[in-house]
């Protein structure tokens, strides 16, 4: 084999390699019960939950858990799916600072247990580039 | 009044310059084609004066929109959308700046300013190049500006363009002001995101814009020597222009990177976030380019490669675009621009100028001179392209998962819905790959550089390539022996095996270190001969030094925070998540690795003052960015403001006041700032980092109290008389006595007004507390004002309700909230000024590349050769 050979051949290798390695790698948008049932089927792949907090009819946080002079590396909130599922989900850092003003949520983690436990917590906020209102004086 | 000229103006001039670059550009394809077909000279020179005289127009028309956009948010003409949604009263003209650019309309205007610029230049230097090249650059002009023309089209329901000049009240639509107020123009803009106000992002994104449109004048040159069948010519004058491009681009992305560490609180300068990806990969590429470019200059090698390389390089710029800013990307990325419906058209950019590259590259192929002979091992080619095929590789690996939304795009327009996410942890992800590429690429710059210069055809290139080895080997090994190369931070670790780390990172640094060693002899041989030849040995150098700079940094940063002795609400949590937050009480000290640190409070920083006041310290007023002091402020021992003085104060701005003490005694303090940041309608938090030499001790606050979220006890009465010892919360205070102060801060005070101040002492273990607060009851009936005083160390808020003349009895009222802390995690990084030195050093090699390889141009076109 001619050398040029053996480095196109190293080349479709490690694309290949890449491929398989994205595709491998990718996470999925899952439901809270597609997250248990790869869990259950030993599955130690990270997956995206998308979802919003559980609040009450003044909309208050309900099922939310932090206390940060016990430990402020324990943070548990109750939240609802797309499919109105609902369950807690441990997050092992401090709460996120604007969760209460959040309308979406995206947690990034898998089941461990009964609870789905977050690696990253994305908040989707109202943000300024939905400025409809205009201040008056 | 409603300035509607300028803005006309400035509608005006996009449609002048958007015409005549269309006009520019055509006029030039037919000097191009006149020449090619040598027709009449002489006419060909008229058309070709009168092409740059369109162009001429098409520059002069650009600076004119830029003048008015930047008139009309610097005289704040809020009747503009443009100027309310990115600019206020408040902001300084600097601030301004960044205004302009904050918009995608800005951002374009930006990128035409650099192509006009760069147009004039290449006007300039260029005898024969002129026409193809310059008709290339006004076709991307064409379809920039049409970004920005902001034009309905008739008959179809499709606006053309978004315009920085449209008003406020044609963007807003029917909202109520407008019915009751036709003439209706906001008192004050919505303002710059605080975010950005920062001085890297002054000069960020023009180095990033002037790196893009660096990219485009190589592509010029290649599609020009296409068209005109210069297949070998075009590579001279591009070369400058091609490391021009890497130079400039990679300082921009660099100074995002570093914007980042200083102001965001992922604790790093590179988040493998898709838009840094977007512009890493065009400059991967590029930087393959220049490899090939200068190979083919010397040996006649790897010409077809560099057209397909540096027609890439450009070619994923604008996929770079398109990703940014047509919103596809929704929420993978911190920069998110306004989506304004520009989808459409930044594809159809995108797909025209792929279409046309990929149809003159086809059509040329077979033209283009390739060398079939075959490579030995020996030859310097090989190791180059070599190189490059592993920039190429590496380049494809981030590409590939940072287009994940768009084939979720493309596959929904075939109506399936795909939930495929990106990997969730990219920088595991990535590095997993890069660091092997890196590595690769290391070594073969330093063994590229030996073939290079040695010109070896045999064995003796590796003969002398011993030295270096040997040297960084030893080097290498010694710093793994006597440092802790070896014991790594448990967070990088969490979910990967501890070896496969441990070798990778030990690996990339041998592989760097190797490559410093290399790229220097050689450096020191070219500097006793010639230092204009020197840049690439330079360039080398710099770029494995940042190697060093990253893998310190990142792989051997280390959490300093660890949370040990706080108490952990689950146990079976288990070793994979880290307690890297650590809370801290109010002037409570902590133990933080070697340091004891305490949190002394929230503070202030108001213009004209060097350092930070208590927030406590100040009072607000009716206006939000004025304070006036409720006592006499020192820095230094240098007094700066009076009680009752006012002071100017950004309040969106905390400081937490972190103090770090070291075992000898010396200390040093650090402001991590959070932001109420309106504008996303959150808090934002961003570190403050002490620089050692040896590494950054960076520090961020993860939770605060919100002063909303504080809960207050009921206020509790007490009453008292001078001299009566009370209780407090849990503590005792004695009520020293009282004074009549003439004034107080912000409140006017009538001669015959009773006004009166208790002054109460409270009894804690370090220090007693001083609280005052103070009682107005004005004499013409009017309400009373009271003036509360707070003690942050107590929590403690106290009142003075009423004053019994006849039994000089006074009631306070008492309340108690829990005491102030601040969650916090710092963390350790070694070696960082390394990376940033390499960045120097980098630089400097490629200006001295530069320098030379525009002088073979100049020296060719004086020749009359191009």
């Amino acid at each position: 084999m001619k050398l040029p050979h053996i480095i196109g051949l190293i080349i479709i290798a490690v694309a290949i390699g890449v491929l398989i390695s994205t595709a491998g790698n990718a996470s999925e948008y899952v439901t809270f019960k597609d997250a248990w049932e790869l869990a259950e089927d030993g599955s130690s792949s990270k997956v995206h939950v998308v979802g919003k907090l559980k609040k009450d009819a003044n909309g208050g946080i309900k099922g939310m858990f932090y206390n940060p002079a016990m430990d402020p590396n324990y943070f548990v909130f109750t939240m609802i799916d797309n499919n109105s599922e609902e369950r807690e989900v441990i997050y092992y850092q401090p709460k996120p600072q604007d969760l209460d003003k959040t309308e979406q949520v995206v947690v990034i983690g898998k089941f461990r247990g009964k609870d789905f436990v977050a690696d990253q917590i994305l908040l989707k906020c109202p943000s300024k580039y939905q400025e409809t209102e205009v201040k008056q004086k | 009044m409603t300035h509607l000229a300028i803005g006309n103006w400035g509608h005006l001039f996009v449609i002048i310059a958007f015409f005549s670059a269309l006009a520019a550009g055509v006029a030039y394809t037919w000097v191009t084609w006149s020449e090619k077909e040598g027709l009449d000279h002489n006419n060909s020179e008229s058309w070709k004066r009168f092409s740059r005289l369109l162009f001429v127009i098409h520059g002069v028309a650009v600076f004119g929109i830029i003048t008015c956009l930047y008139t009309i948010i610097s005289n704040h003409y809020y009747e503009y959308h443009y100027a309310w949604s990115h600019s206020s009263n408040d902001l300084p003209w600097y601030y301004m700046i960044s205004s302009f650019w904050e918009g995608q309309e800005g951002s374009f205007l930006l990128w035409i300013f650099w192509h006009v610029l760069f147009g004039f230049i290449l006007i300039k230097v260029n005898k024969t190049w002129e026409a193809p090249v310059l008709a290339v650059f006004c076709m991307v002009q064409a379809f920039l500006l049409s970004m920005i023309i902001g034009v309905e089209i008739p008959g179809l329901d499709w606006r053309l363009g978004s315009s920085p000049f449209i008003l406020l009240k044609d963007f807003m639509g029917d909202i109520p002001v407008y019915k009751s107020n036709p003439d209706f123009i906001p008192e004050d803009g919505t303002g710059l995101n605080l975010l950005l106000q920062n001085y890297w992002m002054v000069i960020h994104p023009p180095t990033l814009f002037l790196g893009f449109a660096a990219t485009l004048v190589p592509f010029a040159y290649c599609i020009a020597g296409l068209a005109t069948k210069k297949y070998k010519e075009w590579v001279r004058p591009a070369l400058p222009w091609a490391l021009f491009g890497i130079m400039i681009l990679g300082t921009g992305i660099l100074m995002g990177g570093y914007w980042a560490y200083e102001t965001l609180n992922f604790g790093g300068y590179w988040n493998w976030d898709p838009v840094e990806n977007a512009v890493y990969v065009p400059w991967l590429i590029l930087v393959g380019a220049v490899h090939t470019m200068i190979s083919y200059k010397n040996s006649n090698t790897a010409l077809r490669a560099s057209v397909i390389l540096v027609i890439t390089a450009f070619l994923l710029i604008l996929y770079s675009t398109y990703l940014t800013r047509s919103g596809v990307l929704g929420n993978a990325s911190v920069h998110s621009f306004t989506d304004l419906g520009l989808n459409n058209q930044l594809f159809i950019y995108l797909a025209a100028f792929a279409l046309l590259s990929l149809v003159l590259v086809i059509i040329r192929w077979k033209h283009i001179p390739s060398n079939a002979k075959e490579t030995s091992t020996y030859s310097r080619e090989f190791w180059i392209f070599l190189g490059v095929t592993f920039l190429c590789l590496a380049a494809f690996q981030v590409i590939i998962p940072t287009s994940i939304p768009v084939f979720n795009a493309i596959i929904k327009e075939f109506g399936i819905d795909s939930n495929i996410a990106p990997p969730t942890d990219p920088v595991i992800f990535y590095s997993r790959w890069q660091i092997w590429f890196a590595m690769i690429i290391a070594i073969l710059s330093g063994i590229g550089q030996y073939f290079w210069w040695k010109k070896g055809e045999n064995g003796s290139v590796f003969k002398a390539l011993k030295i270096p080895i040997m040297f960084s080997l030893l080097i290498s090994a010694l710093v793994i022996l006597l440092t802790d190369l070896a014991e790594f931070d448990k967070e990088i670790v969490k979910d990967s095996d501890f070896a496969y780390k441990k070798i990778s990172y030990i690996l990339l640094w041998t592989a760097a270190t190797f490559s410093v060693t290399a790229n220097a002899s050689i450096f020191i041989k070219l500097v006793r001969s010639n230092l204009a030849l020197s840049g690439g040995a330079i360039a080398h150098m710099g770029i494995a030094l940042m190697l060093i700079g990253i893998v310190f940094s990142s792989g051997y940063s280390s959490v300093m925070s660890r949370n040990i002795s706080g108490m952990v609400l689950v146990r079976d949590a288990g070793e994979e998540f880290n307690r890297d937050n650590l809370l801290l009480w109010l002037n409570e000290p902590m133990a933080l690795a070697d340091y004891q640190v305490t949190y002394r409070g929230v503070k202030y920083e108001a213009d004209g003052f060097p350092g930070y006041i208590d927030i406590y310290n100040v009072l607000h007023t009716d206006d939000p960015l004025k304070f006036i002091s409720r006592k006499d402020i020192f820095h230094d021992g240098k007094k700066y403001f009076s009680e009752g003085d006012t002071l100017k104060i950004q309040p969106n701005n905390l400081y937490y006041e972190i103090e770090y003490k070291e075992a000898d005694g010396s200390a040093f303090t650090l402001y991590p700032r959070v932001q109420a940041n309106e504008a996303m309608e959150g808090k934002v938090a961003s570190p403050d980092i002490k620089r050692f030499p040896g590494a950054d001790l960076y520090t961020h606050i993860s939770f605060v109290l919100d002063e909303e979220q504080k809960e207050w006890s009921e206020p509790k009465g007490i009453q008292a008389k001078t001299g009566d010892t009370l209780f407090l919360g849990d503590h005792v205070a004695i009520f020293r006595k009282i004074t009549t102060p003439k004034g107080l801060p912000g409140v006017n005070v009538n001669v015959r007004d009773i006004f009166v101040r208790a002054e109460v002492e409270v009894l804690d273990k370090e220090k007693n507390h001083m609280l005052r607060p103070s009682l107005l009851i004005p004499m013409d009936g009017g309400e009373p004002a009271f003036l509360d005083d707070f003690s942050p160390d107590l929590g403690l808020n106290l009142a003075l309700m009423n004053i019994d003349p006849n039994t000089g009895m006074f009631t306070f009222a008492e309340r108690t909230t829990q005491k102030d802390f601040v969650i916090l995690k710092a963390v350790q990084k070694p070696l960082i000024n390394v990376l940033w030195i390499g960045t120097f050093v980098l630089v400097i090699g490629m200006v001295i590349a530069i320098i030379r390889r525009y002088k073979e141009f100049r020296k060719m076109r004086d020749k009359g050769v191009e």
